[in-house]
């Protein structure tokens, strides 16, 4: 197993009352995996995507991640996994609005300290795979929906993740953009090994999961395995 | 990519909020650089104004007074002349010029006049008004110029130059003033005989309106002669750097000379202070208001580009950038400020200083190089304290709750 969870609880404190976003949520992922998480608005999937790595702390429960327990570690330890072993995808592509296609893709190679030389080869390879090689010098601006998600994909990747959270890669994009999306992402996971966790709303994409957990007020009501 | 080079390109990106936060950072150092490079030569200016006044330290016998050395009384207490020797062989800073005398009042024909024995060159130093004559030379050096290279000690370069002023007033010359060549009806070339030497008059000095219009001048070791007063001198003028003088200079002069009175000529000394505390005050006062308001105007700047990119924050901690990236990217930005600011500060304060200053202070202003590191580290300093409160929040942001705002 690369990731588990166990007895997740998230809790909110709101107006005197106390809300339970993760009700002693528990699962298993396998390396390899290409996880969806499927659930109405509010049922606590992106709550149970960003808590996973620290981007949220947890109320109480456990996690560990290639065999080690991450729930305890500190922030900076936390950090330290997110550079090292997670790519992150976001609904609204999350780049840099004054960089350049590449400049993007370099940040996590430029957190890890990787010299400029090999950056720019990483890079550049990874935004050939995605089929960006010709927009490397354009402002996100300059792309399309599409693309900017591409680029995105391709900075998740660069620094050679063990896993992928992402949350809702296809929900700023149109059906034929999505499917587009949703074939890439799988062709990461098949191609490269990277377990993918993906939260979404769509039914189709949720089709693309060899394991299905769906979420309801806070808990999984079904986990399927493929 | 690297974190240095985000920062650079964040801010090349968007230059009107780079010009808009150097504004005010480079407008304070500017003042201050303007202020200080008029006031400099203000100061020196002021410093050469009071040198013209004359020598602003006497140093006297221990049981000799002020009157005593005005009066010239025959039996005024002297000193030995090796103390001169003494203050050019030590290490004490700021004596810029000295002027041993022996006074004392002696008779010619039936009028009583004050035979004053001078080392020349040192004498005609020490008064302006004469040099004012042409007699004699040059001036040696000006006093209290600020951050010139006369605030030296005396060494022995220019104890040969004293000496050596000694042979251009010729034995048996004399210099009269004024108002002793009207009672005596003496010109120039006119022979007179001092306590039975004769002497030839080499010039009649101007009227100076002080007590050496009731003088006569002859060289220092003749008149010592002629008193049978061999190495002893009445009196050691001195001009003091007045910086040196309010940091202890006549302390300083008492501890190699113990069995002396020194007394400064306290006006004199006392303007030229109040002058320079007076011009350290007003820049003291702007250099605090400037490091207020320049560190409010880069310290809000950065908060507002702080709240600007706080989905980048997240991003970038989300990403794995630690809190110590963002105090890194932000405080590196106010470094980069801190230093454009410092230079163009600078730059613009050395401008106005030259343009400005034959205008408004009537002085001539020149740049002062040194300005430009103190201007880059003043303003580093600023753009840093200011910038120090909106990184440290920057650091501590939620990396969620930034991911979310759009």
């Amino acid at each position: 197993m690369i990731l588990q969870g166990e007895n997740i609880l998230k809790q909110y404190h709101h107006n005197g009352g106390t809300i339970n976003a993760l009700d002693h949520v528990t699962f298993s992922v396998r390396k390899g995996d290409f996880v969806t998480v499927t659930g109405p608005s509010g049922s606590g999937k992106s709550t149970l995507l960003l808590s996973l790595f620290g981007l949220i702390r947890l109320s109480s429960g456990t996690i560990t991640f290639d065999g080690k327990r991450i729930d305890n570690i500190s922030d900076r330890h936390l950090t330290d996994v997110r550079k090292k072993s997670v790519g992150y995808i976001l609904q609204s592509f999350a780049l840099i609005p004054y960089l350049t296609t590449i400049q993007n893709v370099m940040i996590p190679l430029a957190l890890e300290k990787i010299p400029g030389k090999e950056q720019v080869k990483r890079a550049g390879e990874i935004l050939d795979y995605v089929g960006l090689s010709d927009r490397m010098e354009h402002l996100p601006r300059e792309l399309s929906a599409g693309q900017q998600q591409r680029v995105a994909i391709a900075r998740s990747i660069v620094h050679r993740p063990q896993i992928i959270m992402a949350d809702e890669p296809t929900g700023n994009l149109d059906p034929t953009l999505s499917l587009e999306i949703l074939d890439f992402l799988r062709k990461i996971n098949q191609d490269n090994k990277i377990t993918i966790m993906m939260v979404t709303h769509s039914p189709v994409a949720a089709e693309y999961g060899t394991m299905k957990l769906h979420l309801n007020e806070g808990k999984i009501v079904n986990s399927v395995n493929d | 990519m690297t974190i240095s080079k985000l920062v650079l390109i964040e801010l090349w990106k968007r230059k009107s909020q780079l010009i808009t936060g150097l504004l005010a950072i480079t407008l304070g150092i500017a003042v201050i650089v303007a202020i200080q490079s008029v006031s400099i030569v203000s100061e020196q200016n002021v410093a050469r104004n009071l040198d013209n006044l004359g020598a602003n330290i006497l140093v006297l016998p221990q049981a000799a007074s002020i009157d005593d050395y005005y009066t010239s009384d025959i039996d005024a207490p002297t000193l030995p002349m090796d103390y001169v020797e003494r203050i050019l062989t030590s290490t004490i800073a700021g004596v810029d010029n000295m002027s041993p005398k022996l006074t004392r009042r002696v008779k010619v024909g039936n009028q009583s006049v004050v035979l004053t024995g001078i080392l020349p060159k040192s004498e005609i130093a020490s008064k302006p008004l004469w040099q004012s004559s042409g007699l004699l030379g040059a001036q040696l050096k000006t006093a209290c110029a600020p951050s010139s290279s006369v605030n030296q000690s005396h060494g022995m370069e220019d104890e040969k130059l004293q000496r050596k002023a000694i042979d251009t007033l010729y034995s048996e010359d004399c210099l009269v003033g004024s108002q002793v060549a009207q009672r005596l009806k003496l010109s120039a070339n006119s022979k007179i005989n001092i306590v039975g030497k004769d002497f030839k008059v080499v010039k009649i000095l101007s009227e100076t309106g002080t007590v050496d219009d009731d003088r006569i001048f002859a060289n220092l070791k003749d008149v010592q002669t002629l008193l049978k007063l061999e190495d002893q001198v009445s009196a050691i003028e001195i001009m003091g750097c007045c910086n040196a003088i309010s940091e202890g200079l006549l302390g300083q002069l008492r501890n190699i000379l113990p069995d002396t009175r020194i007394t400064t000529i306290g006006q004199i000394v006392s303007t030229q202070i109040e002058t320079n505390q007076l011009m350290k005050k007003i820049t003291l006062v702007m250099l605090i208001i400037i490091f207020f308001v320049g560190g409010i105007s880069i310290g809000n700047y950065i908060w507002a580009n702080v709240n600007e990119r706080k989905r980048e924050i997240g991003i970038l901690r989300m990403m794995g950038a630690e809190r110590s990236t963002i105090y890194k990217m932000f405080l590196l930005k106010a470094l980069i400020l801190g230093i454009a600011g410092g230079i163009l500060g600078f730059l613009l304060g050395t401008i106005a200083g030259v343009v400005l200053g034959p205008y408004l202070a009537g002085i001539i202003v020149k740049p002062v190089y040194i300005y430009l590191l103190w201007s880059i580290l003043l303003s580093v300093a600023i753009s840093l304290a200011g910038s120090l409160i909106p990184t440290y929040l920057a650091a501590k942001f939620d990396p969620h709750s930034n991911l979310q705002e759009d």
